[in-house]
């Protein structure tokens, strides 16, 4: 009996530890963010004048969060500011809506092109025999890990020779080229394991390779798809360098992740900017998180590093 | 092995001239003619004035339905010609513009840039291992290199400890899922995201004024000075290196959560009755289980903490001694013009990787054998 008493309360005790720890880790990695949630709603005087946990301290400040500073960052009309002092200040806000679309621009082709590339030479490295098929791959093997930065310079002086620079097309292919190792990796680990009966039965029904792909191989294959498609949104959504390398800084072709370093640079105090920026530009990733978080830790437990 | 084998090769020196020559142009032809029409159309709509939102429509179909013609045009081709040709063919329609582009963007961009790593700011004058000299001699360069360090050892080491004891006490609690949700969450946000997020943290204001950022916010609730964190040196590097764990923490805890499944019950149960404390088993039994995917997940974070630039960029834009090889190498590039350094930078970074892409290759192979 007291053996069970005492075995019940060590339970007990560890039950506190563990969730009293995790409760804890939890917390610090979430207020950082929560903070920044809270502040893109407060007005422009409250952010730069009181913490934002001042929601908490005092309650009554409340009412007065509203969604002010979205429509400001979104919209790029100029609003007056009444300061405390009573003289009034005139701002033009950024406009993230076009940078918000020129994302989507981006960000659509960047992902479904080296899908559909990588996909055809899987297929072809797992279901098809032909010399150099072994080197081939190989090399895909060796560049998973090759950083970026050794493509910048190189593909920079093409893309002026073809006067590519700043434009989507530009940018499409450098995401392209530089997700295809890993996006080819992981779509042939999966496609080199499906049975070999139905590709094999289709044969005898007298399918060519380009039927079968596409009328066996692409649907059996969407879980892989699937997981690397959100690999790929992910980075390119959320991606600065390349962006800032082969687009440029052009306004009309800007992406939300230089809009909002832009801020960074040069509305640095302007904290109702920057939190309503933030948080424009982690809504779409976050959605996509949410709804495909399955897939996603899939594809992460399939193996991925990218270089 | 299911359709033509490597005995169905063409034999005689004008079938192999044929055979090859086919080869290259259905791996590089078709892909380049397909470029070369989307380029066009797409200098054509950067130039044309029609509505914003129209282009972008036109774009994304332009893009993806080009690449997607371009597959079902080349097979139709190669379905055209004899059955012989077509065996040897068809293959590269479908890895041949997987790799035209792996060549275009990663394979000769490696020996091009080590060619230019020897030349000057211009490209044109040959100066042999300057760039390198430099590299290893400049102050700036050595200050990102032992920040590169750091970043390294103390961002690779620490989001896999806090990701291993996350995955440890989310698999015992009840709460597991939205624990583990919570913290993976970060993985979604970009590192310039993450740099508001940070530096709303990190803000200073003078004393005597009210503390907006929560660090200087808790400091200054217990009495102590308000400080500009991001400008301290070298202890900013540190302050960068934190936003690195909160984003990369979620990735190995998801990992490492996996493999701690795989640990068999039945050897902890055998060992608790053996009577080992919790802290034992952690260190003899659970820690052996999952070596390999310790070693993986280390890997994958220390390579993204080599190349680490977006944090540094919007945080300090390498000011107050935190430039690291990535930042530096942007500023070779775009602020100095000097290609030849920005390069050798670049080379550097290869070089450090190396041994990871050895490791893959051996993998690779011995899972074909």
């Amino acid at each position: 009996m007291g053996n069970a008493n005492s075995l019940r309360q060590q339970r007990l005790i560890s039950d506190i530890l563990v969730n009293g720890g995790l409760f804890l880790l939890c917390f610090i990695w979430t207020v950082p963010t929560f903070g920044v949630f809270v502040s893109s709603f407060r007005t422009r005087d409250d952010i730069s004048q009181t913490g934002w946990w001042t929601i908490f301290t005092n309650p009554a400040t409340i009412t007065t969060l509203n969604l002010e500073n979205y429509n400001n960052v979104l919209t790029g009309k100029e609003y007056v500011y009444k300061s405390p002092s009573g003289d009034e200040r005139r701002e033009k806000g950024p406009n993230l809506s076009q940078s918000f679309m020129n994302s989507l621009t981006v960000v659509i082709p960047a992902t479904v092109i080296p899908i559909l590339i990588a996909a055809f030479a899987a297929y072809g490295f797992a279901w098809m025999r032909f010399p150099g098929r072994k080197m081939f791959f190989v090399m895909v093997v060796a560049l998973l890990v090759v950083p970026l930065q050794i493509a910048l310079i190189p593909v920079l002086r093409d893309y002026t020779k073809l006067g590519l620079n700043g434009t989507f097309l530009a940018i499409w292919l450098a995401h392209t080229g530089f997700g295809l190792p890993l996006a080819t990796y992981l779509l042939f680990n999966y496609i080199s394991q499906l049975p070999r009966d139905i590709i094999e039965s289709a044969f005898i029904d007298g399918a060519s390779h380009f039927t079968i792909f596409i009328r066996l191989i692409l649907p059996l294959s969407t879980p892989a798809l699937a997981s690397f498609a959100i690999f790929q949104f992910l980075w390119v959504w959320n991606d600065l360098l390349v962006a800032l390398v082969f687009l440029g800084s052009k306004p009309d072709v800007s992406v939300l992740q230089q809009q909002l370093q832009n801020l960074v640079g040069t509305k640095g105090q302007d904290w109702h900017l920057l939190t309503a920026g933030a948080f424009i530009t982690m809504f779409v990733p976050l959605v996509v998180f949410f709804s495909l978080q399955r897939y996603f830790v899939r594809g992460l437990l399939a193996g991925s590093v990218k270089g | 092995m299911v359709h033509g084998s490597e005995k169905e090769q063409p034999h005689g020196p004008l079938e192999w001239i044929m055979a090859n020559g086919g080869r290259f142009a259905i791996s590089l032809f078709v892909p380049i003619v397909t470029f070369v029409v989307m380029w066009q159309v797409f200098i054509w709509l950067r130039d044309s004035h029609a509505s914003k939102p129209i282009i972008a429509i036109v774009a994304i179909i332009w893009g993806v339905g080009g690449v997607a013609l371009l597959f079902v045009v080349s097979n139709w081709v190669v379905e055209q010609l004899p059955m012989k040709w077509m065996k040897v063919l068809q293959p590269y329609v479908f890895v041949g513009p997987a790799l035209a582009i792996l060549a275009w963007y990663l394979a000769i961009p490696t020996v091009r840039s080590l060619i230019l790593s020897f030349y000057d700011a211009s490209g044109i004058n040959f100066i042999g291992l300057d760039n390198y000299v430099f590299a290893f001699t400049d102050k700036a360069m050595l200050e990102s290199f032992r920040n590169n360090i750091l970043w390294m050892v103390v961002g690779t080491s620490l989001s896999v400890i806090f990701g291993l004891l996350i995955a440890v006490l989310a698999d015992r609690s009840k709460f597991e899922t939205i624990a583990k949700s919570l913290i993976f969450l970060p993985m979604a946000i970009s590192f310039v995201g993450a740099g508001v997020i940070w530096r709303f943290v990190y803000f200073y204001k003078p004393p005597g004024q009210e503390q907006i950022g929560l660090l200087n916010a808790i400091v200054t609730a217990f009495g102590g000075q308000p400080l500009g964190w991001l400008t301290i040196r070298p202890w900013n590097n540190f302050l960068l290196i934190i936003i690195l764990i909160w984003l990369q923490t979620g990735f190995a805890m998801v990992l490492l959560s996996a493999a701690l499944k795989g640990v068999p019950g039945e050897l902890m149960e055998a060992a608790r009755i053996d009577g080992a404390t919790e802290i034992q088993i952690f260190f003899w039994i659970i820690i052996p289980c999952i070596q390999g995917t310790i070693v993986t997940v280390s890997t994958t974070i220390l390579i993204a903490t080599l190349k680490i630039f977006d944090i540094v960029f919007v945080m300090t834009n390498g000011l107050y001694g935190t430039e690291v090889m990535a930042s530096q190498q942007y500023k070779q590039m775009f602020k100095f013009q000097h290609f030849g350094r920005g390069s050798a930078v670049a080379i550097i970074l290869l070089i450090a990787v190396i041994p990871v892409m050895i490791y893959n290759l051996k993998q690779f192979r011995q899972r074909e054998a």
